[in-house]
């Protein structure tokens, strides 16, 4: 019978961290995914979290987990609050034309 | 029972933050009352904080939180600064209609974040005070709403910041992971035993912190974050979390991962050489004073690295050392930024400082030592910064490191005596306004008459920093 072990959770855990990581990196249309990217790479650090816990049998990681879901959630509310501030000075929230800082 | 008593500045200071939110809630126009009370309330904690020095190290919170040296004297350091950086700014604050009143309570909330931090010995605690200092901060970039700029800048910063912050709690999962705990000094004793796992995390971790001191090379927020900022939310952001950051480097390196010194010393040497010469050569082509200063902090950064990288008491004082004099720096140059002004508006490009010496003979003289601080002519205080550096780096027979350092300060001596040349030499333009607000003409001489002077001196600082013992 196949064994789900700790080296899948780890492995599922960077899959999801690399296509967080990337889609910062090559999304050129909106900054929502912006945003979603970043989640992905906070959940793919809390699938970590979870997984070692159990396998090492200690509790801290998945308090740990618990703090960065409430500290996402506050980061996400800001990130929000910061791209509708943008939007009613420049018009647009496309990535390619934040531009105005250039030197 | 704990020792309550020792985070006591702590409490304080979160208490503080709360009854000024509902001071601002329930007193219609106390924006000016509750800047004043928070500047007051940020000399109490100063009080607090240097209550508690000579104290041996202690830990509170079953070992997650440690008041020692080196966290009381960062501490004083920063709030000492946040002080002269709430009475230089409050000028620019009102003139910029920025002054409501979130603005001195998000600079506090900043600043308790930073205490933590400073104080963290777990990677959780660590991980809190972290965000509750970068989720001020982003707000904060982005203060002054209705300029694009500004909010382009918060925007920026934001999003980077988020994914340092998501790589640093990346490199915590695999460090909690593979040595089985979160607490700093149980990681320290379990990954002597080298673990694959753990250096990744320490790789992950090193990346993310110096993405918040803007070291190459993960510094390019930096120049866009600090010219689109308000200037005085500028200052903020290039003394206060750097302080707090570098503080964090220190705890991180020399606390948890101090048996890993082979595998992070290569790594530090890298960035800080890297920092060094990216800060000087492209500092050259900046047009605007906010951008150069942004590079020209990334190449100061670079200098403090350094002194880690040695793996010594003498480096890490070294570091300390520069920091702080680095903060004196900036407080100074800010306050000659802040000067420039005509009819209520700010003026921060380079060809506005032209020929300021025939009209303002004073402000050029502070800029001047200010500049040739930056740049470490001797006998000014930025000399006696780089001098401790290089001695330490010298000690542990790193010449590349100490060569290449030496040259990229000729080259950014180069910027700095561009700018005393434009203001000396260059044909004068209009006159700025001068009549100044109090504070900001006593934090401009305090702070370059610390710099001219430090070298009568020098042993307070010293003895003080000498009592930093980590290893």
């Amino acid at each position: 019978m196949f064994e789900v072990g700790l080296g899948h959770y780890l492995t599922l855990g960077a899959i999801i961290f690399t296509i967080g990581l990337v889609g910062i990196f090559l999304n050129r249309k909106n900054v929502i995914v912006l945003l979603m990217s970043i989640e992905l790479i906070l959940l793919a650090v809390n699938i970590n979290l979870v997984s070692f816990s159990i396998f090492i049998n200690d509790l801290s990681g998945q308090i740990f987990t618990l703090f960065i879901l409430t500290v996402a959630a506050a980061e996400a509310a800001i990130g929000l609050a910061i791209i509708v501030v943008y939007f009613r000075n420049a018009g647009t929230i496309r990535v390619e034309e934040i531009e105005k800082l250039k030197g | 029972m704990m020792n309550l008593d020792l985070i006591f500045p702590e409490i304080f200071l979160s208490l503080a933050i709360m009854s000024l939110l509902m001071i601002g809630v329930f007193k219609k126009n106390s924006e000016k009352l509750v800047y004043n009370l928070s500047t007051i309330i940020l000399v109490i904690l100063l009080a607090l904080v240097i209550n508690l020095f000579s104290i041996d190290e202690t830990f509170v919170f079953n070992e997650s939180y440690k008041i020692d040296n080196l966290s009381i004297f960062m501490k004083s350091l920063i709030i000492m600064v946040a002080i002269f950086v709430m009475i230089s700014s409050f000028s620019y604050v009102k003139s910029l209609n920025i002054l409501k009143i979130e603005y001195p309570i998000l600079i506090l909330s900043s600043i308790l974040g930073m205490m933590i931090m400073i104080s963290s010995n777990d990677l959780i605690i660590f991980y809190l005070g972290l965000e509750l200092q970068s989720l001020a901060l982003y707000v904060l970039a982005s203060f002054n709403r209705d300029n694009i700029l500004s909010s382009e800048s918060g925007l920026k910063y934001f999003v980077l910041s988020a994914l340092s912050s998501g790589l640093l709690l990346y490199g915590c999962s695999l460090v909690y992971g593979f040595s089985g705990s979160t607490n700093f000094t149980t990681i320290a004793t379990t990954s002597s035993n080298i673990e694959y796992g753990v250096t990744f995390g320490l790789v992950f971790i090193i990346v993310g912190l110096a993405f918040k001191i803007s070291a190459v090379p993960f510094h390019m927020w930096a120049p866009d974050v600090y010219q689109g900022s308000p200037t005085s939310v500028t200052l903020f952001f290039s003394a206060l979390p750097k302080a707090a950051a570098l503080t964090v480097f220190i705890r991180f390196l020399y606390i948890p991962f101090v048996n890993l010194i082979e595998q992070w010393q290569t790594i530090l040497i890298f960035i800080s050489l890297a920092s060094m010469l990216f800060g000087a050569i492209a500092a050259i082509g900046q047009l605007n004073l906010k951008r150069l200063i942004a590079y020209s902090s990334i190449g100061h950064m670079g200098y403090a690295l350094a002194g880690l990288a040695t793996g010594t008491n003498q480096g890490i004082q070294s570091s300390v050392t520069y920091i702080s004099i680095y903060l004196v720096m900036t407080l100074a140059f800010f306050s000659c930024l802040f000067m420039l002004r005509k009819k209520s508006i700010f003026y921060e490009k380079i060809e506005d400082l032209s020929g300021l010496s025939s009209n303002h003979p004073i402000l050029s003289i502070s800029l001047l030592i200010v500049l040739f601080s930056l740049a470490g002519i001797p006998p000014l205080a930025g000399f006696f910064a780089k001098f401790y550096i290089f001695m330490a780096v010298i000690e542990q027979s790193m010449y590349f490191l100490a060569i290449v350092g030496l040259l990229s300060t000729v080259v950014a001596a180069f910027y700095y005596l561009r700018l005393i040349k434009i203001i000396y030499f260059d044909d004068p333009k209009g006159k700025f306004e001068t009549d100044h607000y109090f504070g900001l003409k006593v934090t401009l001489a305090i702070s370059t008459g610390i710099l001219a002077l430090y070298f009568i001196y020098p042993g307070i600082l010293n003895e003080l920093v000498s009592k930093i013992i980590i290893i």
